[in-house]
């Protein structure tokens, strides 16, 4: 057995810190997504224009940058508003930069999920009187998760792996933990090894969940044999 | 907005962006390499042979490379063999460790998407390729690989461009490329949205330029495939279309 030398219960609490971002940026970033691709198939040129501009800096520009830009940048924004010296919550900084970059290609995947619906089933619910939140509800978003969850999948394995990059702002995650404990018992390739392993099991366990609700979200769909 | 820092600085930022492209492509070209006879493996029909390949793609892509990065920059220090051998030379150097790690990295989703192309050639073409008496390394290098690569290269451009931008994390093991300028620059004049937000445009600025000569690549490589007008509608679509399992390879 490896012996944690007295570091296990931090590494513990760092990976919850870990699964919490990523977590909460995943639920934001589904919103920022679906309203990004609401945005691109708007009808208003001027809402299609920001939301492209959005997906395109954001998806052009380093995650560990726009991290960066958000934490130093939104202390400097927050102290001049309150006029006093203001420390961003790492946690805070976190989910608010991971939120926005996972936005950026959830909008993607949306849009081309929703585009991915018949546009026989919008028709079928507007000859059947259905008003436009309605049609959205009951017959879009439905069907274009299915579209959508190979996709997202993919891109909630990259946020999980993404997570590890605000250690360098100061959250207090696996990496961060692991960082700590190796420079104190001078023994990186071992923690930096238990940080890796947790990472991957992280990453196996959301494969099997991703699988399983593939499956869900096909049933009922006719695969030709 | 301090116009004055921002002319001060860009000197100093172009040159961190040399260092950034210059990671960028030695990784891609390395990982190119590594890549290639792994995703032959990774495609052959045999399990002993794929399966090894498929847990080096699964553990490299499994986890995040800022650890990979650190576990060959301050791992390697622990193993004392390394330490006594010829390899510490280069495992003590940041540059050497980040090019070690982005490529191995590279590689691992290289092969991946290499792999996705071999397995999309068209099995009739290598069925006319046995029947002809090709070898299997003749009608690797003639009929698998050129149609490969060519279905590869959209998923490649983005892979391009996600190395571009993990290039960044070089910063964090002391390296002075693009985003590691603008941090030392930043915590000598504390002005971040000045500086971040020109790093921020350059390295947008190089992707532009990646994304358009691919562009210009793909259209050469695919000209044959392009006879009539009006199909070049249904490309459009077809690209569309591809913009899904493009996004697969995302994950870094």
């Amino acid at each position: 057995m490896i012996d944690l030398q007295g570091f296990g219960d931090q590494i513990a609490v760092g990976a919850m810190t870990t699964f919490r971002i990523a977590m909460a940026s995943l639920v934001l970033g589904i919103g920022v997504g679906l309203l990004g691709a609401t945005a691109k198939l708007s009808q208003f040129q001027v809402l299609r224009r920001l939301a492209n501009a959005y997906t395109t800096i954001i998806r052009g520009v380093p995650e560990l940058l726009i991290i960066l830009i958000l934490y130093f940048g939104g202390t400097v924004a927050l102290t001049a508003l309150f006029g006093r010296y203001v420390e961003v919550d790492a946690f805070a900084a976190g989910v608010f930069s991971l939120t926005i970059v996972f936005g950026a290609y959830a909008a993607e995947v949306f849009r081309a999920a929703i585009q991915a619906v018949p546009t026989g089933q919008i028709e079928a619910a507007q000859a059947l009187g259905l008003s436009k939140a309605l049609t959205w509800r009951l017959v879009v978003v439905p069907q274009m998760w299915r579209y959508a969850l190979p996709g997202l999948g993919n891109l909630w394995l990259t946020l999980l792996k993404d997570t590890a990059l605000v250690s360098v702002v100061g959250l207090e995650d696996v990496m961060r933990k692991t960082g700590v404990a190796a420079g104190s018992t001078h023994t990186p390739l071992t923690f930096y090894s238990i940080a890796a392993s947790i990472y991957l099991s992280f990453t196996s366990i959301s494969l099997v969940c991703l699988t399983l609700l593939e499956r869900r979200a096909n049933r009922g769909v006719r695969i030709a044999e | 907005m301090n116009w004055y820092l921002i002319v001060e600085a860009l000197p100093l930022l172009l040159e961190g962006a040399l260092l950034t492209v210059k990671l960028t492509a030695t990784s891609l070209v390395l990982g190119l390499f590594i890549a290639l006879p792994l995703a032959l493996l990774r495609a052959s029909p045999s399990r002993a042979l794929s399966r090894p390949i498929l847990l080096y793609t699964f553990v490299l892509r499994g986890t995040p490379l800022l650890v990979q990065l650190f576990l060959i920059y301050y791992g390697a220090s622990q193993v004392e063999w390394v330490r006594s051998s010829i390899l510490w030379s280069i495992l003590r150097e940041p540059y050497w460790c980040a090019l070690i790690a982005f490529s191995l990295n590279n590689a691992a989703y290289t092969t991946e998407i290499l792999r996705g192309g071999i397995r999309a050639v068209p099995s009739g073409e290598i069925e006319a390729a046995k029947a002809l008496g090709m070898s299997y390394a003749l009608r690797t290098r003639r009929i698998v690989l050129p149609t490969a690569f060519r279905l590869s290269l959209p998923t490649y451009a983005n892979e391009i461009v996600l190395m571009l931008k993990a290039s960044s994390l070089a910063s964090t093991i002391t390296l002075m490329e693009l985003t590691g300028t603008a941090r030392k620059i930043v915590a000598q004049t504390f002005s971040p949205y000045e500086v971040f937000i020109s790093a921020a445009l350059i390295y947008l600025g190089i992707t532009f330029v990646v994304v358009h000569v691919v562009e210009r690549v793909e259209r050469h490589v695919t000209r044959h495939l392009r006879r009539v007008e009006f199909q070049n509608d249904y490309d459009e679509q077809a690209r569309d279309m591809t913009q899904i399992p493009a996004l697969e390879q995302v994950a870094r």
